[in-house]
Order: structure tokens, then C-alpha cells, then sequence
């Protein structure tokens, strides 16, 4: 079988950025993705990023992306696309299809970069051709230029609902309304504040009760919730709509941490069931390390940080680095990520990130 | 629908076509986008019948996860419409229940 040093699984901006920094550490590194092109969900995001300059602030998500991708081809880093991998096993013997054919390679190290999936309600009429993921929409009209439907419903508010909102209207979409069950908007009030001021009405304490159609939706029923969130009757509101996203969060897409045996917390505010990892981003597993999003849901820039910190770590595991320059190396990314997780929202995260790191080093929950 | 100028994006410059074929009847389709967007620029949004209760079901994350979208591609049943991309000539059939290998396979 061939053997290989490192493999990065998931070429989106966690794994791409863990490539490149073992690609600058002179690691023998491959990456893998099942898509036909990388960049994970970078290029749907056409909207510019938060944070400080350090963090490519003011610069959006699809020129991040195509920056990574130059620098993966200046560096080198063996890129092997249409491969999803459905297995690795304790030796770490990665099994994975390509071009219509079973392949399996075994690897040093492995960086598990496997990003998450969105989350799903359900409801009657839930299934229905026309109900749609927030980000199912926002990668057909960002990365595809297709319109999923003309007339939209959102339901949630978090950051999610509202970019998506806003970037369906530039697509030329109306977006009917946008519904939250909380009593408050969950995300900033900045990206409320820009489809608010479009004519988009936000109803919080709102939730969907169907979506009626036969063979795609032709409406929606929404209804007032109670201080309980119980609905008010009465309160219902049938809306014409086409199309109905669903952005109520995103989980971490586990399976593989899982069959590697890595142990795991549960963590709400992370997205659910996460791999225990320690400040190096290794797993419970030897040479086993995480990043971005599978480690708890956040935001791309977060991602690509550590996925530079996996690179770094797993460099030095391989002797790529010394101690000194590898200790530097990761502190300057720790203070970015400290950076990163402040504010009302970053500060949850990094609540609930430290609460991991602590569960993780003490074995418990 | 397609979405030909963007505010951000600008101009869509890509418009190397192909054709594919749904359900026997010819659709122009842009080189290399996925199966599932051909379809939706089409206003096709209902991709296959369920097994059990023979609902009907079009994309619902559009990232290959949830397999929502499948459909019978060059007669190979359950192929990922969202990830896939279309090739000149591809015939695709709105798959019912599982799916039936063709013969040619």
C-alpha cells in the first residue's frame, strides 16, 4: 500500500490552510476533498469578513478562498479532488474512492478538516421540493448563479438567516419574510439592520407550523409563540412563498473522528458532539488532529487558524519544527484566535471552546 | 432562473453550454456546474419519488451531505445531483424509490 506523511482530509478553510503550513514546513503533505473543486464553502461567502486586518477583515470570503488556493499550488501540496473518504481505520489506512475506483493509503498523520452539515426542522410539509437549507440556497445562487425560487421564506435569525437573506435580494429574490422563535434576532445587529432596511419584516417569537404544496411549496403557515413558545391561536399567517431556508445551525460532520475511536464531548453551543482535543488540536487518537468546524461550529476565519495550528503542531510532531519556533509559531495563533472569540458572540465561543479544552485534558463528560 | 448580473459578483462571463437530457427532453446546461443547478435554472425542482410514501423530493443542502437529491445519472441510480457535474450528452432520469441499474452496466 502506499504510504504517505501527512493527509489532510477536507480541502475547505481549515484543511487548506493546515496544508499550507506543512507544505511551509517542508511536511510531504496530501490533501482531500470530495468535491470536484476546493475550497469548501469559502466561495459562497461574497460577503466581507469581520475581525482586524491580521484576519483579512474587509476582504470577502471568495477572495480568501482563491488566496488559499495560489498558495496551495505555489507550495506545492498534492491536492486529490473527487475523493470522498468513507473510511479510516486505528492504522490509520485511509480508504477512499476516486475516479469510480476504491483506493486506500496509509498516512503518518491525519488532519481531520471535515467541516459540518446544516441542520433541519421538521415540520409537515418539510420535505417538500422547495424547503432548503439556508446554505443549500446561498451555494446555488453565490457559486452556481441559480436562483433556488423567487419568493422566500427564512426561518432563523442568526447570522446565517440574515447574510443568506440579504444575499438572495442581491441574487434579484424576494425574500417574504424571515421568522425566529426566540424573543430576540440571534445574530448581529448590523446584518438585521441591512435586510430590515430593504423591506424585509423580521418576525421574532415566530415559528413555521407547515408548508403546504403538492409536489413543490406553493405557501407557508407561520404562527405567533408565547412567552412558553407555545403557539398563540389566532396568531397564524398563511405566506405565499416558493421556497423556504432553513437556517437553524449546523453540525459538525464527526463520522470519521468517531470510527478512529477518538472520545468526545457534548457541547451545545459548539454545534453538539465534538472530538476531545488538546491546545496542539490533536484528538484522544495519537497523531489525530482536528480543525475548523468539526472541532465546533464557528466562522471560517476561526477555521483557517486552526487549521494553521494543526499544520504547525503536526510539523512538530514530525520534527519539522523545533520546540522554540514551533512554541512562537502557535502562540501568535492563539492570541489571533483569542482575538477572533470576543464580543457577545465570539465570548460564547470561547466559553464553551475552553470549557472543551478543559473537559478534554481532565477525561471527564 | 439564472442569475446573470450580480451586484457583487458582476456579469456572468461563463456560458460554455452543453446539453443534457432530462427525462428525455434536452436542456441547456453551463459546462461544469452541478447536475442540481442545470435542473433549478430549468425550473426542475422535483428530482425523484420516495420508496415508501412517494413523496417527492428535490435538494435540500446542495454540499453532497444529505443525499435528498438523487437521481438516476447515465443509468446509475442514487448519484449526488448537487456535487456532480454535467457532462455533454448526460442522460438523467428522475429516479423512483431506489433506483434500477441499467442494463448497459
Amino acid at each position: 500500500m502506499k504510504e504517505i506523511q501527512i493527509a489532510v482530509i477536507g480541502a475547505g478553510p481549515a484543511g487548506l490552510a493546515a496544508a499550507i503550513e506543512l507544505a511551509k514546513a517542508q511536511g510531504n503533505v496530501t490533501l482531500f476533498d470530495e468535491n470536484t473543486k476546493p475550497g469548501g464553502q469559502l466561495f459562497k461567502q461574497i460577503h466581507k469578513f469581520f475581525g482586524s486586518s491580521e484576519h483579512l477583515a474587509g476582504t470577502r470570503g471568495y477572495n480568501i478562498g482563491k488566496q488559499l488556493l495560489r498558495e496551495t499550488e505555489k507550495l506545492g501540496v498534492n491536492v486529490i479532488l473527487d475523493a470522498p473518504v468513507y473510511a479510516i481505520y486505528p492504522d490509520k489506512t485511509i480508504s477512499y474512492s476516486h475516479q469510480n475506483r476504491e483506493q486506500a493509503i496509509k498516512a503518518e498523520k491525519i488532519i481531520l478538516a471535515t467541516g459540518a452539515t446544516e441542520n433541519a426542522l421538521a415540520f409537515p410539509g418539510s420535505t417538500l421540493p422547495g424547503v432548503m437549507g439556508a446554505g443549500a440556497a446561498q451555494t446555488m445562487i453565490n457559486v452556481h448563479r441559480v436562483l433556488p425560487g423567487k419568493k422566500v421564506l427564512m426561518i432563523g435569525s442568526g447570522n446565517v438567516g440574515l447574510i443568506v437573506s440579504y444575499q438572495l435580494l442581491q441574487a434579484g429574490a424576494d425574500v417574504v419574510a424571515l421568522i425566529e422563535a426566540a424573543p430576540q434576532i440571534g445574530g448581529y445587529g448590523v446584518h438585521a439592520a441591512k435586510i430590515r432596511r430593504a423591506g424585509v419584516p423580521i418576525y421574532i417569537s415566530h415559528t413555521i407550523q407547515k408548508v403546504m404544496g403538492k409536489n413543490e411549496v406553493v405557501a407557508a403557515q407561520i404562527v405567533q409563540l408565547d412567552d412558553n413558545r407555545q403557539p398563540i391561536p389566532g396568531s397564524e399567517k398563511i405566506l405565499e412563498v416558493d421556497t423556504v431556508c432553513m437556517a437553524v445551525g449546523l453540525s459538525p460532520l464527526t463520522e470519521l473522528a468517531w470510527l478512529m475511536g477518538c472520545e468526545f464531548a457534548y457541547i451545545p453551543q459548539l454545534g453538539g458532539h465534538i472530538p476531545k482535543h488538546n491546545h496542539n488540536m490533536e484528538t484522544t487518537v495519537s497523531g489525530l488532529y482536528v480543525a475548523g468546524d468539526i472541532t465546533g461550529v464557528e466562522e471560517a476565519s476561526t477555521a483557517m487558524e486552526e487549521g494553521r495550528l494543526a499544520g504547525i503542531a503536526c510539523a512538530q510532531a514530525l520534527g519539522l519544527y523545533d520546540q522554540e519556533k514551533a512554541h512562537t509559531l502557535k502562540k501568535e495563533i492563539w492570541n489571533r484566535l483569542n482575538t477572533l472569540r470576543t464580543g457577545p458572540f465570539g465570548k460564547i465561543r470561547k466559553f464553551a471552546k475552553d470549557e472543551l479544552l478543559k473537559i478534554s485534558r481532565e477525561g471527564t463528560a | 432562473m439564472r442569475i446573470t448580473k450580480h451586484p457583487i459578483l458582476g456579469e456572468d462571463c461563463e456560458i460554455e453550454l452543453v446539453t443534457i437530457f432530462v427525462d428525455g427532453k434536452p436542456i441547456q446546461a453551463k459546462k461544469g456546474e452541478p447536475i442540481a443547478a442545470a435542473l433549478l435554472a430549468a425550473g426542475i425542482r422535483k428530482f425523484r419519488i420516495t420508496p415508501k410514501d412517494k413523496n417527492p423530493r428535490g435538494i435540500f443542502c446542495g454540499i453532497g451531505r444529505c443525499t435528498d437529491c438523487i437521481m438516476t445519472v447515465n443509468g446509475q441510480p442514487n448519484v449526488r445531483t448537487c456535487i456532480t457535474p454535467v457532462e455533454e450528452g448526460m442522460i438523467i432520469e428522475s429516479q423512483i424509490g431506489l433506483g434500477k441499474w441499467s442494463d448497459k452496466e
